[in-house]
């Protein structure tokens, strides 16, 4: 509308200075670098669990228990079948433990306990819990049931250690999931003339279950790589079994035993037993990320 | 647990028989109004299927009612009636208490933490907030449909229109009773006139359909308990000028069955579907009248310094 030379003037504070353009490519440089530094490790954990553990696979590895024996002759050693099972066995306990006890808390916690002190108080020590380092779980189940009954070591006390251990994550996880569901949804289901309990059953908890189950697989998942809490409440033993009485075998407490033996071949069943632990792990984050992608709150 | 199929069908309701469900809030609790078979009997020459319930409204009547939010008073004693079988439109500016009033009839104000209300809700002659009142009961004579439509996402079409009696019931269902169920979720989608869109995808999700066919699904999921009240608390706000149209509709047909109380931002509306009109302020009600007088010639200046005033 104006002259030439005055538009020009208006337009010049547009231009991207060279200075600017330095910092902008100094800081995105730093950014990437960064990234790259907290990749690195990542990526040598899985190069190094790959390298070593997938020499250490074999269907024998998966079929046969340990044997004991540690003499330089490799195939005799033995495999990992009773840690895997005993793993499945006190996580799956575990969470028959944890999940209805943390599920209804995080029920209570929203729906009738709100800001309650008494509310508070439980979301308080719930998050204490949530920080407690896991071998305090194993100590605390060491000191009441084992050295408190005078009794041994049994693959539930480890499940009850473990069940410890996911209890704050599942009552975490699960009342977020709770929270986002809409308060409307609630409010019609109750115009309708329903119960509370009802409505808790038939319209909140349907809702927010793919949710709650992702975090409840995530609970799972940490149990199942714990080897604290198992230490010194369901012990290891080489034969598999499926007496939650007795003591009990598991993959982190058979990685600890042999990485620390003096033959290879034992150290190298350390490296199959954690790279086995690594994948099933795995397969638990990566069910619960296509489940919480069919969900309809996030 | 199964009052309601023994009783006989009512055909022709007089006012006994809202006698007849004032008793049933009271003694029957958690169970339905004893005259839910009479949903389904044609009366013969009905003017349109979907207005074929031979059921009637029961008036409402709210003596000193006030409502709370912890020491806030939002409702600071508020007189109204609300006439059977027609349509009263609530009016007021943001905030001046209109929707916490009728949350208030059907005691869903209460389920807010720290909120409560004093006064009397009368269903006829009885007091909701009576000490021997099941709340559940009210709930189911007193149906509700809120400002945004909100089926529950887990729930098919059908589901959704079910979970009423579902909710309420929870009787493990014999094949006779399934087949009530289906004729009751068709007559409540025929009476909120979505039969005729959706039958032949009942069992798809509610949530995928469009917002004004969502809120006429809210609409057929309270008409399936069969409630004698309607509240509808600004029901087209969130809805097209189309889909606006379809509701009014129906609201003028559901008013044959129901009492109907609705609180609108949008005075043509009011002035489009109510019968009698009332008009709130800051917590009080102004004044309460037949429609046309509210907004032809209202007695206090207020009242006409709203509707003819700039928000008009």
């Amino acid at each position: 509308m104006s002259a030439p030379a005055a538009s020009s003037d208006r337009l010049a504070r547009f231009a991207l200075s060279p200075a600017r353009r330095r910092r902008d490519r100094i800081a995105r440089t730093g950014v990437l670098l960064g990234t790259a530094l907290a990749v690195i490790p990542l990526l040598l954990i899985v190069y190094y669990l790959l390298r070593k553990g997938l020499g250490a696979w074999s269907v024998s590895f998966f079929t046969t228990d340990p044997t004991g024996s540690t003499f330089f002759g490799g195939s005799s050693i033995g495999g990992i079948k009773s840690a895997i099972l005993g793993t499945i066995e006190i996580v799956a306990l575990a969470s028959a433990i944890s999940i209805p006890i943390g599920v209804g808390v995080a029920v209570w916690l929203v729906e009738y306990g709100r800001d309650s002190w008494f509310a508070q108080t439980v979301r308080f020590f719930v998050d204490v819990l949530t920080g407690v380092p896991s071998i305090v779980f194993g100590l605390f189940v060491y000191i009441v049931l084992i050295v408190g009954t005078g009794s041994s070591y049994a693959g539930y006390k480890g499940s009850i250690a473990l069940s410890l251990l996911m209890l704050p994550i599942v009552i975490r996880s699960a009342e977020v999931i709770l929270l986002l569901v809409p308060a409307t949804l609630r409010e019609s289901a109750l115009a309708l003339g329903a119960p509370r309990w009802r409505v808790i059953f038939r319209v909140v908890l349907p809702t927010a279950l793919p949710g709650m189950l992702t975090g409840v697989l995530l609970a799972v998942a940490r149990a199942a790589g714990e080897t604290a809490p198992l230490l010194f409440t369901a012990a290891a033993t080489l034969g598999t079994t499926f007496d939650l009485g007795g003591f009990m075998n598991s993959l982190p407490v058979q990685i600890y035993k042999d990485v620390t033996s003096p033959t290879p071949a034992v150290v190298n069943r350390a490296w199959g037993a954690a790279l086995t632990l690594v994948a099933m792990i795995l397969l638990l984050n990566l069910i619960a990320r296509l489940i919480s992608r069919r969900s309809r709150l996030a | 647990m199964t009052p309601e199929r023994s009783t006989p069908e009512v055909t022709d309701v007089d006012p006994e028989s809202s006698a007849e469900a004032r008793r049933e809030i009271q003694d029957a609790p958690a169970a339905g109004p004893p005259h839910i078979l009479g949903a389904h009997t044609q009366a013969p020459g009905a003017p349109s299927p979907a207005a074929a319930p031979a059921k009637s409204g029961l008036g409402v009547r709210l003596e000193g009612l006030r409502a709370f939010y912890g020491e806030a008073e939002q409702v600071k004693g508020i007189d109204l009636e609300f006439h059977a079988n027609e349509v009263t439109a609530i009016i007021g500016p943001s905030g001046c208490g209109k929707s916490t009033m009728v949350r208030c009839i059907n005691r869903m104000h209460e389920e807010i933490p720290g909120a409560h209300a004093e006064g009397r809700v009368l269903l006829e002659d009885l007091d909701v907030y009576g000490p021997s009142v099941d709340v559940v009961a009210v709930r189911r004579a007193v149906g509700m449909v809120f400002q945004k439509p909100n089926p529950f996402p887990t729930m098919s079409i059908f589901d959704n229109v079910a979970a009423g009696p579902r909710l309420a019931g929870g009787r493990r269902r014999s094949g006779r009773q399934r087949g009530e169920l289906a004729a009751k979720v068709e007559a409540a989608l025929r009476g909120a006139g979505l039969w005729d869109e959706v039958a032949d995808r009942l069992d798809k999700p509610g949530a995928g359909l469009s917002g004004g066919q969502q809120q006429r699904l809210c609409i057929a999921r309270s008409l399936a308990v069969d409630p004698e009240v309607i509240l509808m608390d600004e029901p087209c706000s969130a809805l097209d000028p189309v889909a606006t149209l379809k509701i009014e509709e129906l609201i003028e047909e559901l008013k044959r069955r129901v009492t109907i109380v609705i609180v609108t931002h949008n005075m043509q509306q009011a002035a489009r579907v109510a019968d009698r009109t009332a008009f709130m302020l800051d917590g009080k009600l102004v004044e309460v009248g037949p429609t046309q007088e509210i907004f032809t010639k209202p007695d206090d200046p207020r009242t006409e310094e709203y509707v003819t005033g700039p928000f008009g």
